[in-house]
């Protein structure tokens, strides 16, 4: 055991120096390995979505996408540590909405949203109410009518508080005149395990769980601008009256020391992997939309995002 | 039994040599403390792109396998459990390396973990579909139940000690209380330190309560780390395997319990090792050796926690809901490699599930031969090496472990703080073990609870939802007869009088 300690050992320490060592040339960016830093545990979507770039990020370019992970406290961890990193390019981490809004509102965190630099957000998973196949409810119509009659009595699951789910719910409520209860769970799995198990009787869930668990949910509606192209049957919530476009967006940030080319670069080649066609195929039919804001859309996107995010979690009383 | 040609499949030499590579890595990784089964598969994944999908799982599946095995090494030789998952391996693995009993210690676990993988692998391949059932029977409030029973139980293995042992869990709650709690997203105890935010990690908590008092005791004695009794006699394969075929049924049993822990995905492989482990005390003709260096203790823990592999896939595959964290990066790859997981997966895409649950069987067969050898390996390493050269290894291991698990300074620290509490609760008595349990049984308890009661509160029935359900009666009948088993026990051993001397 002794031989195998050190070897993985001196695996632990050549790594650690190869991604430390790294020089900014933006002539010629990329040109080693990329760090991609996501601020929570393997497996989620999060998780999920980044290795679906790592692969065409080799694809195109060569190098690999080297994903870490640093959970805890739903992402915070991560980002207050975020500006701590290396800002040579070759450092990037995952940043996820409502999230780097509505946490540095709620409480000190150890961020604040303007200190992420974010160069482009590449898609996000629209919400969408979700049913066992065999629910009573047919359309997003029965589903209100039953709700006023029984205030509170229809029970939500979702992914967490303060996230996508619970302020689509939040907003729900508000627009149709209804009053629900949201039960937080565990990331999508448990909040899907929950709605399959019939503990609860519908789920804020995202369109991905339309897509994974096709066989045995029905989607009464989703939170976009159009009909998601996978889902062609199922109306937006636009159509039904309710002006509601919503989701868990994703994009990459870098630290704050990174220079202006190399966040554009950085930025570019998001840009590149989100723009190949079989990239998108392959994140549609998982249930994504595919976004694309860039380095110079980013502060605007922001700003509007937050507008909208801060007001609907101040009327529900998440934040003051 | 579903095809043969997918066990032919499954076959190739391409195919076999993955496996014992997978294994034989996950072994490695999986008795180094700090690096689990979750990031040894996470790390694997870029390299599965490459390669079709059922080789892609037989090789991820086998690296799992082996670092729920790899996990007892560090267990019984260090009295730190690499995962969770053997957190009881602890209770008869340590005492039996103390006693000189070390190999014979590593042998049985591998057995164990073969048989325990094997009966997993089988329930997977026979009933999946409908096993999968269960997973979704459980809802917040059996999760809350069951892991009230898993706290009740650590009275009940605290025997004699039974007050130490509940504030140790009393402790370990706090403890899970730490930090942006996971459902309501509330910040506590952190007095406004960016260091407790995250909460404290399970494994940064294994290693500190249970590694650190080690290697300071180890420091503090001029003993050897552990005895040596005899001269280096091989395997000690035989007699392990006497010792496991005499309780052949308690090893079945920690096997089913393991299994069907493992299909829940809000459970884990430390209540499956927990309820195994006490089922089998309970039944024991040696009852009173437990805890003491009783082989029979490690048989039911290894044997349940490598059950939970073939059992976590169930809902994984059948559902597309993960049944363990290694389940959900496994679940991750595979959707990269354009493949959804899901009821029609065992129909529509039936030959990659099937050659995949035969690779399983495979790797869980190469696991004994691989599983001996470097069990061998690292029990002479520990015995031979000298204590000036084993703590400052053992010690560097732990940071980088910790380090490791969220890349995170700040649990090094809280590591090491929580390795100077447990030595010094040590010292009065206190063993680590209900400290974890109540840390890792806690935040399965709290969310649970918040839960079931926001559901029955909405429902207008919240008295039905904590006792009116089939399952969670049950459960709450398991909990009553753990409490009180004790007190029946010594009662009806009065009553017996002298019959219960003779025993």
């Amino acid at each position: 055991m002794k031989n195998t300690l050190l070897v993985v050992t001196a695996m632990v320490l050549v790594s650690i120096v190869s991604v430390g060592g790294s020089l900014v040339l933006a002539d010629d960016f990329p040109s080693q390995n990329i760090n991609y830093v996501i601020p929570f545990g393997p497996g989620g979507e999060s998780d999920i979505t980044a290795r679906h770039q790592q692969a065409f990020f080799k694809k195109m370019y060569g190098h690999d996408m080297i994903i870490s992970y640093k959970p805890g406290g739903g992402g915070a961890v991560g980002w207050a540590q975020l500006n701590k990193m290396k800002g040579d390019g070759y450092n990037i981490m995952g940043i996820n909405l409502p999230h780097i809004i509505l946490q540095p509102a709620e409480k000190d965190v150890g961020f604040t949203t303007e200190d992420i630099t974010g160069v482009y957000m590449f898609h996000y998973t629209p919400d969408a109410i979700v049913v066992a196949k065999d629910s009573e409810f047919k359309t997003l119509e029965d589903l209100v009518a039953y709700a006023k009659e029984n205030p509170a009595k229809v029970t939500f699951s979702g992914s967490g508080k303060g996230t996508s789910n619970h302020l689509a719910q939040l907003r729900f409520d508000k627009m149709a005149g209804i009053k629900t209860t949201y039960v937080a769970f565990k990331g999508t799995g448990a909040a899907v395990a929950a709605l399959l198990g019939n503990q609860v009787a519908a789920e804020w869930g995202y369109t991905s769980v339309g897509a994974s668990q096709a066989e045995s949910v029905r989607m009464l509606a989703v939170a976009m601008d159009k009909r998601h192209p996978k889902f062609p049957d199922v109306p937006t919530f636009k159509e039904l009256g309710y002006d509601l476009v919503s989701g868990a967006f994703r994009g990459i940030a870098v630290p704050k020391s990174t220079p202006e080319e190399i966040r554009v670069k950085v930025s570019d080649i998001i840009g590149k992997i989100n723009a190949d066609p079989e990239f998108r195929a392959l994140l549609e039919n998982d249930g994504m939309a595919l976004l694309d804001v860039d380095y110079k859309g980013y502060p605007a996107f922001i700003a509007e995002q937050s507008k909208v995010m801060l007001e609907a979690a101040r009327e529900a009383n998440i934040i003051k | 039994m579903p095809g043969i040609e997918h066990l032919l499949a499954a076959l190739t030499p391409i195919n076999i040599l993955l496996a014992l590579s997978g294994v034989v890595a996950g072994t490695v990784i999986g008795s180094l403390p700090g690096l689990t089964a979750t990031m040894a598969v996470a790390v694997l994944v870029p390299i599965t792109f490459s390669m079709d999908p059922t080789a892609a799982l037989i090789m991820m599946g086998a690296i799992y396998t082996g670092a729920i095995y790899g996990g007892a090494y560090s267990a019984i030789l260090l009295n730190t459990p690499g995962t969770p998952s053997a957190i009881a391996t602890t209770f008869d693995g340590f005492p039996m390396a103390r006693k000189g009993q070390g190999d014979l210690a590593i042998t049985l676990a591998c057995i164990a973990s073969v048989t325990g993988g094997l009966v997993g692998a089988t329930f997977l391949l026979m009933l999946a579909p409908p096993l999968a059932e269960i997973a979704l029977a459980f809802g917040p409030v059996e999760y809350f139940w069951l892991a009230m029973f898993g706290l009740t139980l650590i009275s009940a293995l605290s025997e004699g000690n039974i007050l130490r042992g509940l504030i140790g869990a009393c402790f370990g709650l706090l403890l899970a209380s730490i930090g942006i709690a996971e459902i309501s997203a509330d910040v506590r105890f952190t007095f406004g330190s960016q260091v407790l935010l995250g909460g404290i990690e399970t494994v940064t908590a294994l290693i500190g309560l249970y590694c650190i008092p080690v290697l300071i005791d180890l420091v503090a004695t001029p003993d050897r780390h552990l005895k040596v009794t005899h001269k280096p006699r091989g395997f000690r394969f035989l007699e392990a395997l006497g010792l496991a075929w005499k309780t052949k049924f308690s090893l079945l049993r920690s096997s089913v319990v393991g299994t069907i822990v493992g299909i829940l995905p809000g459970a884990g492989g430390s209540i499956a090792g927990l309820v195994a482990y006490s089922e089998a005390r309970r039944t024991s003709k040696n009852r009173d050796n437990f805890g003491k260096g009783e082989p029979e203790g490690v048989l039911a823990t290894e044997s349940a926690n490598n059950a939970t592999v073939g059992g976590g896939f169930i809902p994984t595959l059948v559902l597309g809901i993960p049944g363990t964290p290694p389940d959900a990066v496994i679940l991750g790859a595979l959707l990269v490699q354009g493949i959804r997981t899901g009821p029609s997966l065992f129909t529509e895409k039936a030959s990659i599930v099937f050659t995949f649950i035969y690779g399983l069987y495979l790797a869980t067969c190469l696991m004994l031969p691989v599983g001996l050898v470097i069990g061998r390996y690292a029990y002479q390493t520990i015995v031979t090496v000298p204590k000036a050269l084993l703590v400052p290894t053992v010690a560097f291991m732990t940071l980088i472990g910790t380090y490791a698990i969220r890349n995170s300074i700040s649990d090094m620290m809280i590591m090491v703080v929580l390795g100077v509490i447990g030595w010094t609760l040590n010292r009065f008595g206190f063993s680590p073990s209900p400290i974890v349990l109540g840390l890792i049984l806690g935040r399965i308890a709290e969310q649970g609870f918040v839960q079931a009661w926001t559901i029955g509160a909405a429902t207008g029935e919240l008295w039905k939802m904590f006792f009116g359900r089939p399952i969670s009666l049950v459960i709450l009948a398991f909990i009553l007869l753990s409490v009180f088993y004790p007190l029946i026990r010594s009662r009806f051993r009065k009553t017996t009088g002298e019959a219960g001397n003779v025993e």
